[in-house]
């Protein structure tokens, strides 16, 4: 099952995804496809692997079998050179920001440029100075990481993350912990950031409703699965049980809340149980 | 029964995770190597961090090297005294300073002021995901972070010991002949004919390039490899300094060894 059966331009394909971390599968047979140009979702409860998914897309992990490939190349057999060629056209938000904290904000966003391309010093300052009005920010330029709260953090990062016009953008949980007006300007940026510049956008997310809001395609992942894949108004209208918790954020489904474990009566009653230790 | 079976596991388990963290570290050290070109091309990355890795460092090693040429030049001379050969003061001093103690406490002083430093920040950069995110944006982070920091420590720590035998000697000689009075034609000249450029002051020099690669090479492993949470980071601190004095104190004896035996 997958986002496959709508599509024409496929941009990322995922075949059979494996992965696991210590004895824990994260990932037991993904298949997925992002179509190029438009916004496609992957939602599911926290803990399914929705960011490790985008890791795998960036070539920072690599999955135990299965293959992941992102403008027809197989991101895991790509050499180092040809990996870091690929991540050009890639920008990705991470959920902390990850702003490098001994520079400032303009550095951040000129950092990039600086690395890649040997500029005028005339020409960084008006990119980056444009970026920053977009996020609203051109007024914090000279401010360092830890001046800013979360949210601004959040939005240099989405600087910094476009500021190669990347091909690919990567959002990872762009929404989580931003007040009203900040969480309506990213929802939008990222909406115009697509449609404007045709920017192929994946963005992980369990706000239905913001996500449900732009997103083309919404693929939901639970226990290593894709669930259920399709339109936004598909998945509204599905009948499937899990869709529909999941839609509705009802605590009693098929949808498991727990993460995976022992029943609670045999970890209260067993003498084996240690707090804090691996169950292996 | 299942005691030694325990027993032998446990140490199974030492061997091979040992034997693998060395692995993983080599494979670390060759891809450093690899970013050289990378430093040179960008020396104002290397510039940025000799200021961080071993200009900040110039207190504490100044500090050191006057007390321990002014305390070596005192207790020498209250020995040499005795046996009327004060006058062999200025060799005593020099050879110890050359030898020994240059390197070594440099590379101590070294790897808790700068290793510590180097462990915590790549520990820190590594938790809150600024390697990662520099990854993302096809920026090497061990060419753009790692390699600058290497071949700083790399040139550092040979100077600053050059520096505190140098002060070592000098803090003697303040001791010595000013204070206690031994003659200053035979301090320096005893120490120049005494002293042996290649036998001498080339081993020791060659002690503390070894050291600033293996103190500099843990402190970057550690940050590197640190469990990305502020007990990791602090663990990989604490680890840092731990095995570059053992790896320093180790290394001194198998060099001392082979250089003047
Ligand atoms: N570094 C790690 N080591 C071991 N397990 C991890 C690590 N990172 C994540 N995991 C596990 O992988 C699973 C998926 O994590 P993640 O992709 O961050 O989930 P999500 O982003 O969907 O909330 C989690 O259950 C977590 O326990
Ligand atoms: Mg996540």
């Amino acid at each position: 099952m997958g986002c496959d059966n709508i599509l024409s331009d496929t941009f990322i394909k995922i075949r059979d995804l494996h992965f696991s971390r210590g004895n824990r599968e994260i990932f037991s047979g993904v298949s997925l496809d992002i179509p190029a140009g438009k916004i496609t979702a992957i939602m599911g409860p926290s803990g399914t692997g929705k960011t490790t998914l985008l890791r795998m897309l960036g070539g920072q992990l690599q999955p135990s079998q299965g293959t992941v490939e992102v403008e027809g190349l197989d991101i895991a057999s790509l050499n180092r050179k040809h990996l870091y060629k690929a991540r050009r056209r890639m920008g990705m938000l991470f959920q902390s920001g990850a702003l490098l904290t001994d520079l400032s904000v303009f550095e951040n966003i000129a950092f990039p440029i600086r690395e890649h391309y040997q500029f005028r010093e005339s020409m960084i300052r008006d990119l980056v100075l444009l970026k920053l009005e977009l996020v609203g920010l051109r007024g914090a330029h000279a401010l360092m990481p830890a001046e800013l709260s979360g949210g601004m953090q959040r939005r240099v990062s989405l600087a910094r993350a476009i500021i190669l016009d990347p091909v690919l953008m990567m959002y990872d949980e762009p929404f989580t912990g931003l007040d009203p007006v900040t969480l309506g300007t990213i929802v939008t940026l990222i909406k115009e950031l697509n449609q404007s510049l045709g920017i192929t956008s994946v963005l992980v997310s369990h706000d239905i409703h913001e996500t449900f809001s732009i997103a083309d395609y919404v693929c939901i992942l639970s226990e290593g699965k894709v669930m259920a894949a399709g339109s936004p108004q598909e998945l509204m209208e599905s009948d499937s049980e899990f869709v529909q918790q999941f839609v509705q954020g009802k605590p009693d489904g098929p949808m498991p809340f727990h993460f995976p474990a022992e029943s609670l009566s045999n970890d209260l009653l067993s003498s084996d149980f240690k707090a804090g230790q691996h169950l292996s | 029964m299942s005691a030694v079976i325990n027993l032998l596991q446990v140490i199974g388990v030492f061997v091979i995770n040992t034997v693998a963290s060395f692995g993983r570290a080599s494979i670390f050290l060759s891809q450093i190597i690899l970013g050289f070109k990378d430093v040179i091309l960008r020396p104002s990355l290397l510039i940025k961090e000799l200021y961080s890795v071993g200009v900040l460092s110039l207190l504490i090693i100044v500090f050191s090297a006057t007390f321990v040429g002014m305390v070596l030049s005192l207790l020498g001379y209250v020995t040499l005294v005795d046996f009327g050969a004060e006058s062999s003061l200025g060799v005593l001093v020099a050879l110890s300073l050359i030898r020994e103690l240059g390197p070594v406490l440099s590379a101590l002083l070294f790897s808790g002021r700068a290793g510590s430093a180097l462990t915590a920040e790549i520990g820190l950069m590594k938790a809150t995901e600024q390697l990662a995110s520099m990854e993302m944006m096809a920026v090497d982070p061990i060419r753009r972070i790692i390699a600058p920091r290497f071949f700083a420590g790399l040139i550092s720590l040979p100077l600053l010991t050059m520096l505190f035998m140098a002060i070592g000697i000098y803090s003697g000689y303040l001791v010595g002949s000013v204070w206690l009075g031994v003659d200053e034609g035979s301090f320096w000249s005893q120490m120049q004919s005494k002293v042996d450029f290649q036998g001498d002051v080339i081993n020791g020099m060659i002690k503390s390039a070894v050291f600033g690669f293996v103190v500099t090479w843990i402190a970057l492993y550690q940050g590197y490899n640190a469990y990305p949470t502020s007990e990791g980071v602090s663990r990989a601190t604490t680890n840092s300094v731990v095995y570059s004095a053992l790896a320093v104190l180790g290394l001194d004896f198998l060099l001392t060894a082979l250089m003047f035996m």
